[in-house]
């Protein structure tokens, strides 16, 4: 474990001195938190909400916004598709890291002194995960927390402020969030493996995000909704997935496939 | 220390590595010497138990490659052909880190014992990224060593290197073979292997030649004796090829090359007969072929 604590603390003061990783790192979650609470104010100070019925909410809604009036409704349904774009956090995050952390090795020709020593290829990858998994959990926690502030503090309905506190807004960003961040580590480290550039490296692990988007681009469609049971099949899902994942990712990644393989 | 029978190593179609057999003693200097793509790197790779072999077998400070990696990894120490340092991060973590992962005892000891014997002790302090060529070398030598390996592999360690950073370098290497560490240096400089190590091999994707620097020499060319006289005349060459041992005597402006087995005893007779026969000596020494000589022979040879 002391090992793979190293490998997480040289990732991490090696990795957040590239300009493009510190840029995806800070900018991304400042965007996506800053993008709702904008909207929220926006609403809160632009109309006369409550003048929305019902009535003029998506059908499925009324489940979601029992016990709401019109207008807090109508923000809830703004602040929850929002809130889908705000997991892409905790994908794209561990992809920038993870992307530089194992391609940016190879390009500076560290790995191979690395591999040299008899850490385990397992705690090696488990630094190099973790180094990429941690910041965007986190990111994505400070970002939902000071959402979660901004809307008491701009006296949105409190409503909405207490759904915020709702079992499938915890469940989303404290459960499938981490899940979706190991997901996209593997989905890096199986990439990484096999690209030399991390750029390259970088764009194509970006693909992970495809899912999210069309689970945004259906909500916004309206062929489902975001409820708790919804949630809770994705998160079993990813726990499946992210095993398989893992197995694969170890498989990819061996020392002789990582030195030897240049194309 | 390092025993090898038959290794070989394919990247697919091509042929790296062919059937490498060797045995280093302990506390042995030994050179690879060989051209671009000989398969230096491979075999040190193979070696450091970075990456697999295809066939035959070979033990490093008597773990077994294949079977005990992760002592193999623990046992030796490898200068890369390229330094790769953290270029972030400063020397003294660039260092402490892999003492880490060695699982290095006195880790600050350490890292300092070896920051100070390279000369780096002083910006131990400053990321990488600011240091020469030269300083980088030394640290990436400072960090196969950190953990006192038993063997230390070398991946051409001054290739790069300006003369100056160069001799340092090499005056470095021979302090360490007086502390009687084993090393297998890979190099291109026939001059370096030739001062540095015990013995040699010669290598193009298989072992051409092996042996000490002195015989390789000889054998290929056996000892040349130059005796520098005030006029040669070319009769004396029938007089010194009447000796017992001399292959042959010729005579270059007023010199007279004598290439003979064993020129310790045969040289005083030469000595006498010369000036018998009314030659006036200036000096008399002896023809050193360099190393480079015995190297392109072998590897330009035709046979390959
Ligand atoms: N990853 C690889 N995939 C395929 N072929 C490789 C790979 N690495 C090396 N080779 C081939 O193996 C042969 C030996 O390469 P190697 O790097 O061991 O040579 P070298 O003796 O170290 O050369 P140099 O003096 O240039 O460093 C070369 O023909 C090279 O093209
Ligand atoms: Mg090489």
């Amino acid at each position: 474990m002391r090992k793979v604590w190293i490998i997480i603390r040289k990732e991490w003061s090696e990795v957040f001195k590239n300009r493009f990783v510190l840029f995806t790192v800070a900018f991304l979650p400042l965007i996506l938190t800053a993008i709702p609470i904008v909207i929220l104010y926006v609403m809160q100070s632009g109309g006369d909400l409550d003048a929305v019925g019902m009535a003029d909410m998506p059908v499925d809604m009324g489940g979601l916004c029992a016990g709401m009036s019109g207008g807090e409704c109508t923000q809830y349904f703004m602040v929850s598709q929002f809130m889908l774009l705000f997991m892409m956090i905790p994908l794209v995050i561990p992809v920038t890291i993870a992307s530089y952390s194992i391609v940016g090795e190879k390009t500076t020709r560290t790995l191979e002194p690395l591999l040299a020593t008899p850490i385990s290829t397992l705690q090696l990858l488990a630094g190099k995960g973790l180094a990429a998994v941690i910041p965007a959990v986190l990111a994505t926690w400070g970002g939902f927390g000071i959402f979660t502030l901004a809307t008491r503090l701009l006296a949105a309905g409190p409503n909405i402020v207490a759904r915020l506190g709702d079992l499938l807004w915890l469940l989303a960003i404290f459960v499938v969030g981490p899940l979706m961040s190991v997901a996209a580590v593997c989905v890096a480290v199986m990439v990484s493996s096999r690209v030399n550039d991390p750029r390259a490296a970088e764009q194509l692990s970006m693909l992970v995000i495809i899912p999210l988007l069309a689970v945004f681009f259906g909500r916004i469609a309206g062929y489902f909704m975001i409820n708790e049971r919804l949630i809770l099949w994705t998160a079993g899902a990813l726990v499946v997935i992210n095993a398989g994942l893992l197995a694969l990712a170890i498989q990819l990644f061996q020392r002789d496939t990582i030195l030897t393989r240049w194309k | 220390m390092i025993v090898t029978e038959n290794l070989t190593k394919h990247y697919g179609s091509v042929k790296a590595v062919e059937g490498l057999t060797l045995n280093i003693a302990p506390g042995e200097v030994f050179g690879f010497l060989g051209p671009n793509g000989a398969g230096k790197t491979t075999t040190v790779r193979m070696l450091c138990a970075l990456i697999g072999i295809t066939s035959g077998r070979a033990s490093v400070a008597g773990c077994e490659l294949g079977r005990q990696d992760q002592d193999v990894r623990h046992r030796t120490g490898i200068l890369t052909e390229a330094p790769g340092l953290y270029d972030q991060i400063s020397a003294e973590r660039n260092l402490s880190l892999y003492a880490h992962l060695h699982d290095v005892e006195d880790i600050a000891g350490q890292v300092e014992r070896y920051l100070r014997m390279l000369g780096l002790w002083d910006r131990r302090n400053e990321p990488v990224g600011t240091f020469s060529k030269g300083m980088r070398q030394k640290l990436a030598i400072a960090r196969a060593l950190v953990h006192e390996p038993k063997v230390l592999f070398l991946d051409e360690p001054t290739s790069a290197l300006d003369p100056e950073a160069a001799h340092l370098v090499r005056s470095f290497i021979a302090g360490l073979k007086q502390e009687g560490r084993t090393i297998f240096m890979c190099t291109h400089n026939l001059d370096e292997a030739d001062r540095l190590c015990d013995r040699i091999g010669i290598f193009r994707t298989r072992l051409l030649a092996l042996d000490t620097p002195a015989a390789l020499r000889r054998k290929l060319y056996g000892r040349t004796t130059v005796f520098h006289l005030l006029h040669a005349k070319s009769e004396w060459i029938q007089i010194l090829q009447e000796v017992d041992g001399v292959h042959d005597a010729r005579v270059v402006d007023n010199r007279v090359l004598v290439t003979l087995d064993d020129p310790e005893k045969q040289n005083p007779e030469l000595v006498r007969k010369l000036v018998q026969s009314g030659a006036d000596i200036q000096f008399v020494g002896e023809l050193r072929r360099t190393l480079e000589d015995i190297y392109l022979q072998l590897v330009h040879s035709p046979e390959d």
